[in-house]
C-alpha cells in the first residue's frame, strides 16, 4: 500500500481525496486572483445600509436568529408528515415497546411468507 | 513461553479480562485518591486499545483467531471427548470481531480522558469510571465471542452498565426517566434474545454460532429456526436504533453526559455487529438472504429519512445529535443490506461487495464523527450549562477550538470531501445505485438535509453575538475531542489506510460465513 496514492476504488470508479484537495486549493487561488482585480476603491462598510423590509436592524443579542427560527419554511411545508411523527414520538415507554413488539409481530408474517430457505 | 507469546496468545481473553478486572477494582483504587483511580483507568483502557489493534494485527497476518476458555490446548475448539461440540466458550476474532473491537476500545480511551475533565465536579466519580468500564467488556464481549448465549450475557453487561451511565447526571429526574425507559426496553428485547437461544439450543444442542450454523445448513431452514431468526433480528435492530424501534435512542443519548452519549453511540454499534453477525454468519447459509438484505435494507430507509428530519425538528443540541445517530444507523443497514441481498449472486462481486465496505466502513467513520460531536456537544454543555439551542449563540468568540473541532464532525457526517465521511458514503451511493436508484437517492436526500441541520446547529450554537461569557472547556476534554478530528481527516484523506487494514478485512470476514465455521469446527491450527 501506497500512502502517498490514497485512492479507493468505489464500483463506478475511484475516490482519490488528495486530487479534490488540489483542484479546491487551485480553485481558491483562481478565486483569489478574481478577488484581486476587483474595484480597488471600494471601502468594507462603504454600501448602503441592511435592509429589513423598511426597520432598523435589530442589533446585540436580538440580533441573532434562534434555533426554532431556522427551517421554519421546511417544516411548514412538511406539517402533515412532522404531525404524524409527533404523535409517533410520545415519549412514554408503553407506546416504545408497543413498536417493538408490532414490528416483531409484522416481521414474523413477512418472514413467514417469504423469509424461509431460500 | 515469552511475554510477547504469552499476550498474543491470550489476546482474545485479555481484551475482556483487564477492562473487567479495571471495573472492579477502580473503586478500590479511588480510596487511594482521584489522581491514582484516574491514572488506573487510563491505563486499563489504554492496555485495552493495545490488546485491540495486536488483535487487529494477528487477525490480519494470520487470519481468524480462535481461543478456548480452559481448553488445553487453547485452541482445542473440538476436544475429542467432546462428542464432536464444542463445548466450552469460544471466542473467535475474525476481522469484523477485530474491527468492532477496536472502535470499541478506542472511543472507550477517548471517552475515559474526556471525562476525567467533563466529570470532574461531580461526586461517585468512581462508580461511574466503573460502568464506563464494564461498558467497554460488554462491547468488546460482544465483538469477540463466538457463543450465542455468551453474547447474550455480553449484551446484558452492555445494557445495564449504559443504562447507569444514562441515570449518572441523577440530580436531573429526567435522566433517570430516561435510563429506566433504556433499560426497559433493553430487558425485553434481551428476553426476546433468550428465548430464541433456547430456541436454537433446543433444536441444534449448542450454543457455539458455528455449530449452529453448520447444523441449520445440514438440516435446513425451519420454522424454528425463523422464529428464533426473527426474535434476534428484530431485538438487535432495536438495540442499534433502527426506526421506527428508535425512540429510547433521543431518550437515552440525549440524557446521558456528553462523554457517555459518544460511547453509547459505540454500544449500539455493538449490537448492529451481532445484527449483521447473526444474518451472515448464523443465518446466512441457510436462510433467504434476499430477503434478509431487504429487512435491513427497508430499515435502512426509514432510518436514514426518519432520523434526519425529526433531528431537523429538535432544539435540543443532544437529541439533535441523538436523531442523526439514528439517520447515520440508516446508511450502515443500507450499504450492509444490499451486499447481504446480492450475496451468493455474480451482483456481490459486482457492486455488493463495495456496499459491504462502504456500510462497514461508515461505522468506523460514524463512530469517529458521531464521538466527536457529542463530545462537543458535551463540551458546549459544561460551559453553558444548557442544551437549548435557543439559549446559545456567539460560543466561537470564546471556543475557538471547540467551534473547529464541531466543524469537522459537521463536515464529515454531512459527506463533504474530503473528510471521512464523504469516503464512505461515496462507496455507499455508487453500489446502491446499482440495485435500485432509488436507495442513492434517498441516501443523497438525507446527506443534503443533514448539512442543513448541522448549519443550523453551527449558526444557533456558534454564530452570532457574543451571548455567554465563557472559555474554553479544559485541556483533558480537547485532547479527547482532537484525537477524534485528527482520525477523521486522517481517514478522510487517506481511506486507503481504513480500507485496507480494517475494513476490507471486515466486509470479506462477515462475507464468508463457510471460512468462519469451518475455523471453529475444523478445530486445529494456533
Amino acid at each position: 500500500m501506497n500512502p502517498l496514492n490514497p485512492t479507493i476504488v468505489t464500483p463506478s470508479g475511484v475516490w482519490t481525496p488528495l486530487v479534490w484537495i488540489m483542484i479546491f486549493l487551485l480553485s481558491l487561488i483562481i478565486a483569489y486572483i478574481i478577488y484581486l482585480r476587483g474595484e480597488k476603491s471600494h471601502r468594507v462598510g462603504a454600501g448602503a445600509e441592511i435592509f429589513f423590509s423598511g426597520n432598523k436592524p435589530p442589533v446585540g443579542e436580538n440580533a441573532h436568529i434562534k434555533s426554532s427560527n431556522i427551517g421554519w419554511g421546511f417544516m411548514e411545508a412538511l406539517k402533515g408528515y412532522y404531525s404524524a411523527m409527533r404523535k409517533m414520538h410520545t415519549g412514554i415507554i408503553n407506546d416504545y415497546v408497543g413498536w417493538f413488539l408490532g414490528i416483531l409481530a409484522v416481521m414474523f408474517i413477512l418472514f413467514l411468507f417469504y423469509g424461509g430457505a431460500p | 513461553m515469552t511475554l510477547w507469546n504469552f499476550i498474543a496468545v491470550n489476546s482474545p481473553a485479555l481484551a475482556i479480562a483487564i477492562p473487567l478486572l479495571g471495573a472492579f477494582t477502580t473503586p478500590l483504587i479511588y480510596r487511594l485518591g482521584r489522581k491514582a483511580m484516574l491514572t488506573w483507568v487510563i491505563s486499563v483502557l489504554a492496555a485495552t486499545e493495545i490488546i485491540s489493534l495486536l488483535l487487529v494485527y494477528l487477525v490480519n497476518t494470520y487470519g481468524i483467531q480462535v481461543y478456548v476458555f480452559g481448553g488445553n490446548p487453547y485452541y482445542a475448539t473440538v476436544p475429542l471427548d467432546s462428542g464432536g461440540i464444542p463445548i466450552r466458550i469460544i471466542f473467535t476474532v475474525d476481522g469484523m470481531s477485530a474491527f468492532t473491537a477496536l472502535i470499541s476500545a478506542t472511543l472507550g480511551l477517548v471517552v475515559g480522558i474526556y471525562s476525567m475533565g467533563s466529570e470532574k465536579f461531580r461526586s461517585a466519580q468512581e462508580k461511574f469510571f466503573a460502568l464506563l468500564l464494564l461498558l467497554v467488556v460488554g462491547m468488546m464481549g460482544m465483538a469477540l465471542t463466538g457463543d450465542i448465549f455468551n453474547f447474550f450475557v455480553f449484551l446484558e453487561i452492555n445494557s445495564l452498565a449504559a443504562a447507569a451511565l444514562v441515570s449518572y447526571h441523577i440530580n436531573r429526574g429526567i435522566a433517570v426517566e430516561a435510563a429506566f425507559k433504556y433499560a426497559v426496553v433493553s430487558s425485553i428485547g434481551a428476553l426476546m434474545i433468550l428465548f430464541a437461544i433456547g430456541i436454537l439450543y433446543g433444536e441444534y444442542d449448542a450454543l457455539n454460532m458455528a455449530m449452529i450454523a453448520e447444523r441449520m445448513h445440514k438440516t435446513g431452514f425451519s420454522n424454528y429456526d425463523m422464529i428464533a431468526m426473527t426474535l434476534i433480528l428484530v431485538t438487535l435492530a432495536m438495540k442499534c436504533g433502527a426506526v421506527p424501534m428508535h425512540h429510547w435512542v433521543p431518550d437515552g443519548y440525549g440524557e446521558a453526559p456528553g462523554g457517555t452519549s459518544a460511547l453509547l453511540v459505540v454500544a449500539s454499534q455493538a449490537s448492529l455487529y451481532g445484527l449483521f453477525r447473526m444474518c451472515f454468519t448464523v443465518f446466512g447459509l441457510s436462510a433467504n438472504t434476499f430477503s434478509l438484505g431487504w429487512f435491513l435494507i427497508i430499515l435502512g430507509l426509514l432510518s436514514m429519512f426518519v432520523g434526519v428530519t425529526m433531528a431537523f425538528l429538535q432544539h435540543d443540541i443532544k437529541r439533535l445529535m441523538a436523531y442523526h445517530a439514528v439517520s447515520q444507523t440508516g446508511y450502515m443497514l443500507l450499504g450492509v443490506g444490499v451486499g447481504i441481498a446480492t450475496i451468493g449472486t455474480s451482483a456481490f462481486n459486482q457492486y455488493g461487495i463495495y456496499a459491504m465496505e462502504g456500510g462497514i466502513f461508515h461505522i468506523l467513520n460514524h463512530a469517529l464523527y458521531k464521538g466527536l460531536l457529542f463530545l462537543t456537544a458535551g463540551a458546549i454543555i459544561y460551559r453553558v450549562g444548557t442544551s437549548d439551542l435557543n439559549k446559545m449563540g456567539g460560543l466561537a468568540h470564546s471556543m475557538k477550538y471547540t467551534s473547529i473541532f464541531f466543524l469537522i464532525g459537521a463536515f464529515a457526517i454531512a459527506g463533504i470531501p474530503p473528510f471521512n465521511g464523504f469516503a464512505s458514503k461515496i462507496m455507499i451511493y455508487e453500489s446502491v445505485y446499482q440495485l435500485n436508484p432509488f436507495l442513492a437517492v434517498v441516501a443523497a436526500i438525507v446527506s443534503m438535509l443533514t448539512l442543513a441541520s448541522f448549519l443550523k446547529v453551527f449558526h444557533s450554537a456558534f454564530l452570532g453575538p457574543k451571548i455567554h461569557d465563557v472559555k474554553e472547556v479544559p485541556r483533558n476534554m480537547l485532547v479527547a475531542m482532537g484525537v477524534l478530528a485528527f482520525f477523521i481527516v486522517l481517514f478522510g484523506i487517506f481511506p486507503n489506510i481504513a480500507m485496507n487494514y480494517l475494513v476490507a478485512p471486515a466486509a470479506h470476514a462477515l462475507s464468508n460465513p463457510a471460512g468462519y465455521i469451518t475455523r471453529v469446527l475444523g478445530g486445529g491450527g494456533s
